[in-house]
């Protein structure tokens, strides 16, 4: 195979105008990418838009309803499947049932393109299988049988069988699906880091949107039976789009760090929270599993408790950014503790930028409302529980 | 366990080699003494020196050599290459429903085959015809690819495998007591032919079926064996399969084919013979601590070999001269694996 000197040139993987389903009615139509080598590229998108279908596609497991597909610039319907086998390497959700077989013999699987008519492996797919299991990090139990193994060691030897594949593109639907946090990141690690050593292309579904942000060189937004959204993280992850995909609240998603807050208490604030530099983020979730809703102020908004506000206040108070805290936001934020049934502290002493913010304690003093210093005070002292 | 692990791999493919070896090599011994037994054993017995006295001499026209010659000698013949067929059939059927407990006796394709064999059998008696080795392996086919297309139609619509295994044991059912009907129905002269040969048993095989079925299941054997990478990669799913190139269609038709061949062969000659399309490449996969088909094909043939030569052996030697029914010997050791074998999986719903 030229791979290596043509990926130089063409693109790894080039979609054009390809419309993609199960039936003759297509599920998403249009579609154009292109993943370059080295690149990539994470699919995104609520469940059943078509991310796997198109994987699919890709991978050849399903004929595109128009539209052509280019593996290193050679149209994919012209590829013989042995060379089609040694260029894309997939690996769907679906979990082989085995007996009696080890993690080993499941890598090998992955030589099946380059190994003869028996398939037995010549030393050169030892020492490939061998690589590829160390860097997935299973090779320790190699020896091990696949049936009795854990879902994340199992997660590995597959993503080690696509990998030993050698494969110029590689496809991976949820490739962190079954893995613990800790996985979950050396997983995406290794992926990325190889993609830019062996100068493979990854098209990768994630639902982890946080992830997908972290991990992607490109990000496909597949939605209402279109990919037109496509770009860098920074260009898809924002507010509203990343909440319109998943029809959310816009508030709910933070694009900064990429997570996801559950629904905030839908009513009036019955308390209100002076916080500020991460002080009170400990306490706004308390609240918001109590399902207590709560006002906060006087915050910046790009302080952490201020972005936390955003997505779980009722109502934020906030300052001018960078700016110290200043009167008029005093006394807005006297108006909400003037309907709130008490107040909640969260700073042990104020700096410089919110020194003012202790007025709002006198405040709340003087009209006679209880304050307290975290949350599970408030919650223990609270009068009418229902 | 841990100083295991610390092999290399290398050893650990000579581990496995070696075992390989001790594997085959002990079920070709079990096998060699088998098959003396049972060439000594009978209603007259011979010793060892002299039965091999007999086979070195040829074909002589003494009593005691037309025993071993026309009798014992085709009939162990049949016994161990059907056994070794039908360990194929079944190591086939269970690769691809991915289950088990699936084999040509659970699924109903030996009893469609059976079925069509007895419908041929009388419609040739009938008219006055003799029916040829060939025509029973046409009819057995027929019957097997028939049953098979129904338990198929039928795996496409139910999701579980045991639900499969009910399919396949309610086709056997109905075409079973479709040829109970026809056996009822028949002349007597078809009927003593048709009540032997439908109980299963590898008696009366003669030299020239002994030579059809060698050339079957040489051919299928062959065939089976240079599958045998596909079968490892549609082990892991069909997904997988395809997307390193296999074209899972053909070898989905290819695996129907040989083995329906394979038990159509068996049916033929013998009739229909329980379970040891489950037991046999069981056995095989436990001895060998691997399920690669490479290396299952062949110890699968020999323990099927050895099973049906020895439940041969004990179905006409236990209560001599009444000869027992082969397949009710199998069943007796078969069943039990296949119980062990329901409870043992966990996921099998």
């Amino acid at each position: 195979m030229s791979g290596g000197t043509m990926s130089t040139q063409a693109p790894a993987l080039e979609i054009d105008h390809v419309a993609i389903g199960h039936s003759a009615r297509p599920l998403v139509r249009d579609i154009d990418l292109v993943v370059h080598p080295g690149e990539v590229l994470v699919l995104i998108g609520p469940n059943g838009s078509g991310k796997t279908t198109l994987l699919r596609t890709i991978a050849g497991l399903l004929v595109p309803l128009a539209g052509t597909i280019s593996i290193c610039g050679t149209p994919a319907a012209t590829m013989s499947p042995r060379d089609r086998a040694r260029t894309v390497a997939a690996l769907f959700t679906e979990r082989p049932r085995t007996e009696l077989l080890t993690c080993k013999d499941i890598v090998e699987a992955g030589r099946y393109p380059y190994t003869g008519r028996f398939g037995i492996l010549g030393e050169k797919d030892e020492d490939e299988v061998k690589r590829c299991m160390e860097a997935t990090g299973c090779w320790t139990y190699r020896d091990r049988d696949f049936a009795h193994m854990s879902d994340g060691q199992r997660q590995r030897a597959l993503i080690a069988r696509a990998l030993c594949q050698q494969p110029r593109v590689l496809i991976l639907d949820e490739p962190t699906s079954y893995l613990d946090i800790r996985a979950q990141l050396d997983m995406l690690g290794l992926l990325r880091r190889y993609a830019r050593e062996r100068n493979v292309a990854i098209i990768a579904s994630l639902h982890d949107i946080g992830l997908a942000q972290k991990a992607a060189d490109t990000v496909v937004c597949i939605h209402d039976g279109a990919a037109d959204t496509q770009g860098s993280p920074a260009e898809v992850f924002c507010k509203p789009r990343i909440a319109s995909l998943y029809g959310l609240e816009p508030t709910a998603y933070n694009d900064t760090f990429g997570s996801f807050e559950l629904e905030r208490a839908a009513s009036a604030a019955r308390v209100f929270v002076v916080a500020g530099g991460g002080t009170g983020a400990t306490c706004f979730r308390t609240l918001q599993r109590a399902s207590i809703p709560f006002a906060a102020g006087v915050l910046h908004r790009h302080d952490v408790d201020g972005m936390l506000a955003d997505s779980l206040a009722a109502h934020v108070v906030y300052a001018k950014d960078l700016e110290p805290v200043d009167d008029d936001d005093i006394e807005r934020a006297k108006e909400q503790i003037a309907h709130c049934e008490a107040l909640i502290c969260c700073p042990e002493r104020f700096g410089t930028i919110c020194a003012c913010n202790a007025k709002l304690v006198e405040y709340a003093r003087a009209l006679g409302m209880p304050v307290y210093p975290t949350a599970e005070a408030y919650l223990a002292a609270r009068p009418h529980r229902s | 366990m841990d100083r295991l692990r610390q092999h290399s791999s290398a050893s650990a493919r000579t581990r496995r080699a070696a075992r390989t070896a001790i594997v085959d090599g002990a079920l070709a011994c079990a096998l060699v003494a088998l098959v003396c037994l049972s060439l000594c054993v009978g209603s007259v017995g011979t010793s060892p020196t002299e039965v091999v006295g007999l086979i070195l001499q040829g074909p002589a026209d003494s009593t005691a050599s037309r025993i071993i010659w026309e009798i014992r000698l085709p009939r162990v013949a049949s016994a161990v290459l059907l056994g070794g067929a039908l360990s194929l059939s079944g190591y086939l059927l269970q690769t691809f429903f991915a289950n088990p407990i699936a084999d040509p006796f659970v699924l109903g394709i030996s009893s469609g085959a059976r079925l069509a064999v007895a419908l041929v059998m009388i419609v040739v008696l009938g008219a006055q015809g003799v029916m040829g080795p060939w025509m029973a392996v046409a009819a057995a086919l027929a019957g097997s690819l028939a049953a098979m297309g129904f338990v198929l139609a039928i795996a496409r619509r139910v999701r579980t495998q045991s639900m499969l295994i009910v399919a396949g044991v309610m086709v056997g059912y109905l075409c079973s007591a479709a040829t109970n009907f026809l056996i009822a129905f028949a002349d007597d002269q078809s009927i003593v032919n048709l009540q032997n040969w439908s109980q299963g048993s590898f008696s009366g095989a003669r030299w020239t079926d002994v030579a059809i079925i060698a050339v079957f299941v040489a051919a299928s054997f062959a065939i089976v064996l240079a599958l045998s990478k596909r079968l490892g990669a549609y082990q892991l799913g069909e997904g997988h399969a395809r997307s390193v190139g296999v074209n899972v269609i053909g070898l989905r038709l290819a695996i129907v084919l040989m083995s329906s061949l394979l038990s159509a062969c068996v049916v033929a000659f013998a009739g229909p013979v329980s379970f040891v399309g489950i037991a046999a490449p069981h056995i095989a996969k436990l001895a060998l601590g691997s399920s690669r088909p490479l290396l299952v094909t062949p110890t699968s043939f020999l323990a099927g070999a050895v099973f049906c030569c020895g439940c041969d052996l004990i179905a006409r030697t236990l209560f001599s001269p009444v000869e027992l029914s082969v397949s009710a010997v199998t069943a007796v050791f078969g069943a039990p694996i296949v119980i062990a074998l329901m409870l043992r999986k966990r996921s099998f719903r």
